[in-house]
């Protein structure tokens, strides 16, 4: 189902959460909203999912204008940071839950909670309390109890941000697949960048209650559109006025009248290539990362003076600071 | 060692001396000859009558006083409006106010020349020195208990269960019922068992408005001490014990409730 939120406003008493944004979710697609904290992402979710109501502003789903609705009409799912697990339910229950709610017939929800439970590897655990499984574990029970009345949107509040680096990977991994799998339309909150370039199709990059850009990750990757997008995504060198990725960055021996002079003050071995730290005269400091094969080629020691120059750079005339 | 030893000592000390102390000579002293005489003593109909009323009490201010509880803390915690702490430290006043100043309000009120108290009478209902007096000076002696108890463990449990639940189409009573009270059923039944207990064990706001009519408007309280005061100590301290086993069967009513379904 295509979500469409149009010019919506929210304001947490002086607070402003949410300044006239508008957003398309496409049908089928997996997007992120990607912004730092308090960036009025996690309020735009909560919108769209009917648990907080715009100032101003609509929310429709496949056309339909749900701003009003309360969220048990909206046939969403909704997945939070830290799970909401019923506590006093088991899992089987806890994941059964819409389909009790709707009333349907008690062996329809014994086999579909089965086909959920197998669906997000948790067969077998199906009788045990949320205390008695793992982080991961009641992460993927809330996502399955989410899923369980095939909702036409699935709404994910950071949800990995609770569990450590490895669990929160193969979450990604299972996200993506069960995506594949049903192609619900999706939305995903997080900070993280790389969470969201390795999960999210679309990306929506907000800051100060804004929505910045929204495309496919590469697109916000290569043409960021403002200074905000380009260093929320990965490192970047300020060289003059040019905001340069750190592969971007060129190393020689020599000078070329393009070029700006600098000294390695620390080099950080990857294997697969090396991270150069250098200090330009004014004192400013740069990063650059080098291939393996460019790093050999110009065998750098701590202490060497090199010539810097970028292969691209982004130059952004918005009065940022630049 | 020593020492956990000897705090233990203490905590049992003072518990020996205010508590189980008197109550353990309560209980001798009613069977100093035997279960005849008490079982003679609590079977008169004025101690039948009196234990029937105040079970009626029980039975209409526990669950009256529930459901207000349970309702006024999700209010308490869950909505933001002018005027909510003033609502809280109005749920509390009954803790603070001495039951025999609520016994007088409600005289105030509902008597003769009281503002209900006229209407009332006119439409052929006694109040005061009756039975709707004595339930609602209890009702409102016990008000606070259930909410008091509700009120910081469903602050505690959060907003995020019934959100979950609202978003799985559950709809608000859905939710209260299949999520709220079961997540929160620990403090429900303290505050419950804490209710009955209060609505048994009152005695100055009942006093008050009952007239204190023995076979009609003596609840046991009242009757325990009507006998004490008339000399007759069997009679006393056999109703007392009467008394004390009932809170003792609602505190292991409360023992098992948590003990069963955990986690």
């Amino acid at each position: 189902m295509t979500i469409t939120v149009s010019d919506i406003n929210k304001r947490f008493r002086e607070h402003v959460a949410l300044d006239n944004v508008s957003l398309e979710v496409p049908r089928g697609s997996l997007t992120a909203l990607l912004g730092p904290s308090g960036s009025g992402k996690s309020t735009l979710l909560r919108i769209i999912a009917g648990l907080e109501v715009p100032d101003s502003g609509e929310v429709c789903i496949d056309g339909v204008d749900v701003t009003s609705w309360r969220p048990q009409r909206r046939g969403i799912g909704f997945v939070f940071q830290h799970y909401a697990a019923f506590k006093h339910m088991t899992v089987r229950n806890n994941i059964g839950f819409a389909l009790s709610i709707r009333r349907r017939p008690k062996a329809e929800i014994r086999a579909r909670v089965d086909e959920l439970l197998c669906l997000v590897r948790l067969e077998g655990l199906g009788d045990r309390y949320p205390s008695q499984l793992s982080g991961g574990q009641r992460q993927r029970m809330a996502l399955a109890r989410a899923l369980a009345a095939e909702p036409a949107v699935l709404l994910l509040d950071e949800p990995f941000g609770a569990l450590d680096a490895r669990v929160r990977a193969e979450l990604r991994r299972s996200l993506r697949e069960l995506h594949e799998q049903t192609e619900v339309t999706t939305v995903l909150v997080t900070h993280d960048q790389e969470e969201a370039m390795d999960v999210a199709d679309r990306i929506a990059v907000m800051d100060h209650a804004q929505i910045r850009q929204v495309g496919p990750p590469k697109e916000l990757y290569d043409e960021p559109s403002t200074s905000f997008v380009m260093e929320f995504f990965g490192a970047v060198n300020r060289l003059g006025d040019a905001l340069v990725r750190p592969h971007d960055l060129k190393l020689q021996r020599t000078p070329n009248g393009m070029t700006q002079a600098a000294s390695v003050r620390r080099l950080v071995h990857f294997g697969f290539g090396v991270r150069a730290e250098l200090v330009q005269e004014t004192g400013a400091t740069l990063t650059a990362q080098l291939g393996a094969d460019e790093a050999d080629q110009l065998d750098l020691v701590v202490g060497d003076r090199v010539f810097v120059a970028a292969r691209r750079e982004r130059v952004f005339l918005e009065g940022e600071g630049i | 060692m020593a020492a956990k030893l000897g705090l233990r000592t203490v905590v049992l000390a003072y518990l020996g001396v205010v508590l189980i102390g008197p109550l353990a000579f309560v209980f001798s002293s009613a069977f100093r000859d035997g279960v005849g005489p008490v079982w003679d003593a609590v079977s008169t109909p004025d101690a039948v009558s009196a234990l029937k009323l105040t079970l009626l009490t029980a039975a209409i201010a526990v669950p009256a006083n529930t459901v207000f509880g349970v309702l006024t803390a999700l209010v308490l915690t869950r909505r933001r409006f002018p005027g909510r702490s003033l609502l809280g430290a109005l749920v509390d006043l009954p803790l603070a106010l001495s039951p025999v100043v609520v016994g007088l309000a409600l005289v105030l009120v509902w008597g003769q020349n009281g503002w209900f108290g006229g209407w009332a009478i006119r439409h052929g209902i006694s109040v005061i020195f009756s039975v709707p007096g004595i339930v609602l000076a209890t009702i409102v002696v016990s008000l606070p208990f259930v909410t008091r108890e509700l009120v910081p463990v469903l602050r505690e449990l959060g907003v995020e269960q019934q959100e979950a639940a609202a978003t799985l189409g559950a709809n608000g009573f859905q939710t209260v019922w299949r999520i709220t009270l079961p997540a929160v059923r620990h403090g429900l039944a303290y505050g419950v068992v804490l209710t009955t207990a209060r609505v048994i064990g009152e005695y100055g706001a009942v006093a008050v408005v009952s007239g204190d009519i023995a076979g009609q408007s003596q609840t046991m309280t009242l009757y325990v001490q009507d006998r004490f005061q008339a000399f007759d100590l069997v009679g006393a301290y056999s109703a007392a014990v009467v008394l004390a086993l009932i809170s003792v069967a609602t505190v292991a009513v409360l023992r098992l409730v948590n003990r069963r379904g955990n986690p």
